[in-house]
């Protein structure tokens, strides 16, 4: 008999879990902010071209009328529509699923945290996420770095200067890969990822603001106060992980349609499947969501962080090799 | 529709086939896997998936190349595969050197491989004729050769022993039967058989 049917994660471990989960429940019953549960299956996917969604058929009679229905990489859209639909300050802890995400500190099922301030700006929530997750890691003063000023402390290049030519050869001179893109973020996100997070590692929390306009998803952009466009959109790491990415929502519906288009647009030019995007959301918008901040937490990852592992496997009881 | 759904999916699974037959691809990578890195045998030492959430997926695998030892890291994008690598670690015995080439049989098969000095590298400084060694075959020639962890060799010379002396610290310079030098505490002498630690190189008892 193989040890597969054995739980990876320490019963300990997930008794830990239980009880930040509880934690976390506390704390937004003490804010007034409501609990919801929104579809896992949904006939629209995510328009974001490095997400993939895992694809699940349903048939009204066995066997017949195949539609294909999509698991949810994040209940974002979804929630909008409560938003929009009245609902107040929401939260949600629920599955999301990304296809080919699997790794030491991935699963492709994995749980996530979401929640929703209306009257909030993306500052204020990150004051917010600060106060939830400070205790569960027990860190204090997390620290506030703009992106731009990230770059050019830790690598020295001046983002409104430099050319996606230059980023390449500053890449190639540090990480050997065989890489050819036009595109600008590529470069950025791999820097990111292997430069700049590793050098985070002994930061504490450090909450990362003003992306560039280009990586807003579905955020509002700006003007930073260097007069460059950016997104109202941050993300915060802690000791190098990625944990939470946040928004000062977009609530403009054809800003929305728009950058549908072009996530689709950016899908087709790279051989990426497209799939539906979310209509609904659209007409949501186009109803009006109040102003509002989100943000998104990975809670597999803040379980990690808070009992100081670094294999996702650890926290949860059973991992998709054991699934 | 359910029909381009089906042929799409024959198509798919042909070439997963074909790539599969000598290349993996980057979504398979694996601690111990051997693949070809401009032109040289490679060891995945250590993978990891990093996915940042709204950007490319990448694996990023320290490797270590198997003629030179060097080992750094590679960064592959989730498309690339890389070439599969003949490289196999066998146990097998060492049989004597004829002063420039090593030689060492498969028990199993009495087959004999030669390994040169650079496959050899600082393993012959721990070998004695009929020991067991791992020898690693790339395209069934030797790379490299891995003693075992802990072997038993004489010494051949030493200054003389100081009586009394068998706990207090001190230590002193022997030539063993292979012609390794190690330190050894001062109360050993010529004709004693030591266990050594072939990973650091160490004295760490008699035997």
């Amino acid at each position: 008999m193989s040890e597969l049917w054995q739980a990876t994660a320490p019963i300990e471990n997930l008794r830990k879990r239980a009880e930040i989960f509880a934690r976390i429940r506390g704390f937004f019953a003490g804010h007034n902010v409501m609990e919801v549960e929104t579809p896992l299956m949904t006939s629209a996917a995510v328009s974001d071209p490095y997400i993939d969604t895992i694809e699940c058929r349903y048939h009204p009679l066995p066997g017949q009328q195949e539609q294909i229905r999509y698991l949810q990489s994040s209940p974002e859209y979804a929630m909008k529509r409560l938003l929009a639909s009245g609902s107040g300050a929401i939260y949600q802890i629920c599955k999301a699923f990304r296809n080919g995400e699997c790794g030491r500190r991935h699963n492709p099922e994995f749980t996530m945290l979401e929640w929703y301030r209306p009257g909030f700006d993306h500052h204020q929530l990150m004051d917010e996420v600060e106060a939830l997750v400070g205790p569960v890691i027990g860190i204090s003063g997390f620290q506030r770095i703009s992106y731009a000023e990230l770059f050019r402390h830790y690598l020295k290049i001046d983002l409104q200067a430099v050319t996606v030519t230059e980023l390449a050869a500053i890449t190639r001179q540090h990480i050997d890969v065989e890489m050819e893109d036009e595109n600008r973020d590529n470069w950025l996100n791999l820097l990111m990822s292997h430069l700049i997070e590793p050098q985070l590692a002994d930061k504490g929390a450090v909450f990362v603001y003003d992306y560039p306009a280009s990586q807003a998803a579905l955020a509002r952009t700006a003007v930073s106060a260097e007069g460059v466009p950016v997104a109202c959109r941050f993300e915060l790491f802690v000791a190098g992980v990625e944990l939470a990415n946040g928004y000062y929502e977009l609530t403009d519906a054809a800003e929305q349609a728009r950058r549908f288009q072009q996530d689709i647009a950016q899908r087709q030019s790279e051989g990426l499947p497209v799939r539906p995007t979310d209509s609904l959301l659209v007409d949501a918008l186009e109803n009006g969501m109040p102003e509002c901040a989100g943000v998104a937490m990975g809670l597999d990852r803040l379980v990690m962080l808070a009992i100081g592992t670094e294999r996702i496997s650890e926290v949860i009881a059973l991992p998709f090799d054991r699934a | 529709m359910c029909v381009n759904f089906a042929v799409a999916t024959v198509h798919l699974s042909l070439i997963y086939f074909e790539i599969n037959m000598a290349n993996y691809p980057s979504n398979q990578f694996k601690n111990g896997l051997k693949v070809m890195i401009e032109g040289d045998p490679c060891s995945m030492v250590d993978v990891e998936f990093v996915k940042p959430g709204k950007g490319q997926a990448f694996t990023r695998v320290k490797l270590k190349n198997l003629m030179t030892g060097r080992t750094w890291e590679r960064t592959f994008k989730s498309n690339e595969t890389a070439e599969s690598a003949d490289v196999m670690d066998t146990d097998m015995e060492y049989l004597y050197c004829d002063g420039e080439m090593w030689h060492f049989m498969d028990p199993q098969s009495y087959e004999q491989v030669a390994a040169d000095k650079t496959a050899i590298g600082d393993a012959h400084l721990w070998l004695k004729e009929q020991d067991k060694c791992q020898v690693t075959l790339w395209n069934n020639n030797p790379i490299s050769v891995t003693p075992p962890n802990f072997v038993e060799l004489e010494v051949t010379e030493t200054d003389p022993g100081l009586k009394g002396d068998t706990a207090q610290g001190g230590s002193k310079p022997a030539t063993l039967q292979s012609g390794a030098v190690v330190r050894v505490p001062l109360f050993i002498e010529r004709g004693d058989v030591l266990k050594i630690d072939t990973r650091s190189g160490e004295y760490v008892s008699r035997a």
